[in-house]
């Protein structure tokens, strides 16, 4: 899994950049992974790039959703970012979609979203 | 050229019958173009070129077509028809014009050899026979050309009002406007989705306006790519607003019962630009949000 999917700390987030399709066995490790770093870390934010992803099936749109709400459990809220224009019309033809599930165009805005939000949150 | 005797037309054989014949059409080159010309004129033919256009072009064409009968390969005639038919479309010249005039020239020619051979009725059997297929063969090259040509005009500009017709345009950063005016199919919706997620790709887009004013009417399958466009777009990560919503429109969406839950909507483009900026003030400017979740952090 180390070498599909980078995983970085960037202040209160953890970053998952996945780097290639992921299999079954490494769509739930890395959710199973995502989940121990938010504790371990005490992260407020998770944001997943799914740049490198030819294709988002309904399995890994189940494991996304699954990763973003065990994240919720334990406290980080997960923005999606990088879904390709084909993908995503792919996505919306086969009637899957990621609700409740935050997504942003790029890297920047994925941080700005969850900085948005925790600051709603704290006031 | 003095007439054959008997004997020489006797040894004439198939293979040199037809460079008799190119050449008889050389040597009455000038007296069998103006009367091809004439006939083209009197036929009306052409109508919108000069008489000088049309000699000149008339003269390029039957030493094209002579060409062709003399070597048998058509492609140089091809090459000179479709630049002949590239300059002539933009000036309205129609098929059955085109195809008018070769036939024409086909007329004159096998009019002119059966003159010159009434004498000997098996001798002009053969020439005939020398002739048709070979002249059969410049008239359809000629006219598959043309149409050919007419065609690929036609496929540019379809290409050239479809691109026209969906410029998707930046307002400014972060918010872009996609204005639709005039009709919209499943073709065009399907082309005009790929075309908008690819600019929230390329200008890394958080508010699109999707304007309808333009738009006479929808249909159920184009709503629905309407739809999906909107979903595909938010997983995306930018927001759709759509704009212009005729009341026609609105009440066909009803009742199709497109499912419109998905669908941010408001009245009009102005509406649609104010709703957008309210959503990028929402997120504060990229610099003041970083340095917050910095301080955060």
């Amino acid at each position: 899994m180390a070498e599909a999917v980078a995983v970085l700390h960037q202040g209160e987030n953890i970053i998952a950049a996945i780097q290639s399709d992921l299999t079954d066995e490494q769509v739930i490790a890395l959710r199973d992974d995502i989940s121990a770093r938010v504790g371990r870390s005490r992260a407020r934010g998770v944001i997943v790039d799914v740049t490198a992803l030819d294709v988002i099936d309904s399995f890994v749109a189940r494991a996304l959703r699954s990763l973003a709400l065990t994240a919720k459990l334990r406290g980080a809220e997960t923005v999606v970012v990088g879904i390709r224009p084909e993908v995503a019309i792919a996505m919306v033809q086969f009637e899957m979609n990621l609700a409740p599930l935050r997504t942003a165009i790029d890297l920047d805005e994925a941080l700005e979203i969850l900085a948005t939000e925790r600051r709603s949150a704290r006031v | 050229m003095t007439t054959p005797t008997r004997d020489d037309r006797q040894q004439l054989n198939e293979d040199s019958l037809l460079p008799e014949l190119v050449a008889y059409l050389r040597e009455h080159r000038t007296q069998l173009r103006e009367e091809w010309v004439r006939r083209i004129t009197a036929e009306e033919l052409l109508s919108v070129m000069t008489a000088e256009e049309i000699f000149s072009e008339v003269t390029a064409v039957y030493d094209n077509y002579v060409d062709a009968l003399e070597t048998g390969s058509v492609e140089t005639l091809q090459a000179y028809a479709r630049d002949l038919s590239e300059r002539i479309i933009p000036r309205g010249v129609e098929t059955h014009e085109v195809l008018g005039i070769v036939l024409l020239l086909r007329d004159v020619l096998a009019r002119s050899l059966f003159v010159r051979y009434k004498d000997d009725p098996k001798l002009l059997d053969r020439i005939l026979d020398a002739y048709e297929p070979a002249a059969n063969r410049i008239a359809v090259t000629v006219g598959v050309s043309f149409v050919d040509e007419r065609e690929r005009v036609i496929r540019e500009q379809q290409e050239a009002i479809r691109e026209l017709s969906t410029p998707v345009l930046q307002v400014r950063e972060r918010l872009l406007i996609l204005p639709i005016i005039g009709g919209l199919d499943a073709q065009r919706a399907r082309q005009l989705t790929e075309q908008l997620l690819g600019a929230i790709q390329a200008n890394r887009a958080r508010v699109v306006v999707i304007d309808i004013t333009g738009v006479a009417s929808v249909d159920l399958t184009v709503a629905n790519h309407l739809v999906q466009t909107v979903e595909s777009a938010r997983l995306m990560g930018a927001n759709a607003i759509i704009t212009g919503l005729s009341s026609k429109i609105a009440q066909t969406l009803v009742d199709l019962g497109v499912d419109l839950s998905m669908m941010h909507t408001v009245g009009d483009l102005q509406g649609g630009l104010e709703e957008a900026e309210r959503l990028l003030a929402l997120r504060s400017p990229r610099s003041a949000g970083t340095s917050r979740a910095d301080g955060d952090g």
